[in-house]
């Protein structure tokens, strides 16, 4: 089997600091894969050098396009990329309000991404703009209000709709549920399990919480100071950690 | 169906002055379709240490541990995951779940997973819970919330809705009265009765007498002793 997204010894400085160095993995179509650490482990930076946000040092980060099969995404030209994150990829913010536009109606942040890959009807649009919003449990007699008017949990499950609604292969998440509710957490983890097992999706989730990748996360990979020190099975990585940032990680964690 | 040969398993606590504490050394395993093995041994002796090994969920510091087919000891997560999908079933002791699923689902999952349509998977579901004594009034609700003896029913019906053909069991049926007990023994009969092979810790002795063909006393693998 082809890997989906394959990177190779991804590392990013800045200046003498390390941000990410030397990270390889190959991710296969249905995998979800966590990448947790602590603040300033170099999760958020690899995930934005695998999502093109960010540019790395060096290292390839191969994609397998519908078209023309494994490419390395550096390589690629602006309009190619952005085009594969406008279809085959998703990134979903910590923050909602980075992901969404938000002076405009929330069915229009989910119809913006159907138009951007050619969508042009406009009851077609509308229609599947409510059908999003219902799936990701936010009343569709709000889609003409603006995200402004959300709370941070709608503001959230809207910003999932607007990534999902053009069928992506591959989404990025940074800390999806950082900042919100443990109630309004489990809601959405809920949601978003749901929806990545039944649409069959690849991701990366970054995250610091170890619940969130327990649920979540088919494999693991732990980063301290921007190496990856561990990886595997996410439940043998939690249960049977066996480098000593991991055992100090997993055991910090508090009982509830 | 399920081999286990030379497999030995330490822990290191790199954080508690890098003690390393040795489990298993020289354990060797077979279990054949068809074939119920019980592990005895005193509590500490190392049975749910095996369990999990054998589950993929510890890693063995060397020896090989091949499930049909399978060596858990060198398999990718994707290689785990797919076979404890189709293949390799577990009861554990606890249920694990994801909050706000109704019983039925989580029971269903199984079958959904290898394939089943909703409505057969709901069906085989619906009829497990049934034979397992679990009020129909429970099956929209979500197991969080279960009695101790509840959720192990519904454990053991997650584990036996699919006829996985290998099984490990931890104690499946503790925390049950006679009537389930009973319920949950005739299931053990069943698998053994369609060829699969089944690993299991039962405390409860009549029940490892009564479903059990051998029994291996995991203390023999204690390091330092002769293997």
């Amino acid at each position: 089997m082809t890997p989906l997204l394959s990177a190779r010894a991804i590392t990013k400085r800045y200046g003498p600091h390390i941000g990410c160095a030397d990270v390889s993995f190959d991710l296969y179509p249905g995998e979800v894969m966590g990448i947790v650490g602590e603040s300033g482990s170099g999760k958020t930076t690899l995930l934005n050098c695998l999502a093109g946000q960010l540019d790395p040092d060096s290292g390839a980060v191969v994609f397998d396009t519908r078209v023309d099969g494994p490419r390395d995404t550096r390589k690629m030209s602006e309009p190619e990329r952005r085009m594969l994150g406008r279809t085959d990829w998703a990134f979903v913010h910590q923050h909602a309000r980075d992901g969404l536009r938000m002076n405009v109606s929330a069915g229009g942040n989910v119809g913006e991404r159907l138009m951007a890959v050619g969508a042009r009807r406009y009851a077609t649009i509308r229609a599947e703009a409510a059908e999003w919003l219902e799936r990701v449990e936010i009343d569709p007699a709000r889609i003409d209000d603006r995200p402004t008017t959300f709370s941070g949990g709608m503001q959230q499950r809207l910003q999932i709709a607007r990534n999902l609604v053009t069928g992506p292969r591959l989404v990025f998440m940074d800390e999806p549920t950082g900042g919100l509710d443990v109630s309004v957490q489990a809601r959405l983890l809920d949601l978003l399990r749901g929806l990545v097992r039944g649409m069959g999706l690849s991701a990366i989730v970054v995250t610091h919480d170890l619940a969130v990748v327990r649920l979540l996360a088919d494999r693991l990979m732990v980063m301290k100071g921007g190496h990856v020190v561990e990886a595997g099975l996410t439940d043998q990585v939690l249960d049977d950690p066996q480098h000593p940032y991991t055992q100090l990680l997993v055991s910090s964690v508090l009982q509830v | 169906m399920i081999h286990v040969s030379n497999l030995s398993k330490t822990f290191t606590l790199h954080n508690q002055g890098g003690a390393t504490i040795e489990v298993l050394a020289g354990c060797g395993l077979e279990v054949a379709a068809g074939e119920c093995v019980a592990l005895t041994g005193m509590s500490g002796a190392g049975k749910s240490t095996v369990m999990r090994i054998l589950y993929g969920n510890y890693l063995a510091a060397s020896g090989e541990v091949v499930i049909g087919g399978t060596d858990l000891t060198r398999a990718e997560p994707r290689e785990i995951l797919a076979l404890r999908r189709s293949t390799l079933g577990y009861v554990s002791q606890f249920l694990r779940v994801v909050p706000r699923v109704p019983t039925l689902d989580v029971v269903a999952e199984p079958l959904l997973l290898n394939g089943a349509t909703p409505e057969a998977a709901q069906a085989a579901a619906r009829a497990m819970l049934a034979r397992l004594n679990v009020p129909e009034r429970l099956w929209t609700l979500s197991p969080t919330t279960f009695s101790g003896g509840e959720q192990q029913r519904i454990n053991v019906a997650r584990g036996f809705v699919h006829p996985y053909p290998a099984l490990l069991l931890d104690e499946p049926t503790a925390s049950l009265d006679g009537t389930n007990r009973e319920v949950v023994l005739d299931l053990i009969d069943g698998a053994k009765g369609r060829g699969a092979a089944i690993v299991g810790i039962f405390h409860d002795e009549g029940a490892r007498r009564r479903v059990a063909d051998r029994e291996i006393d995991v203390t023999r693998f204690a390091p330092g002793e002769a293997a």
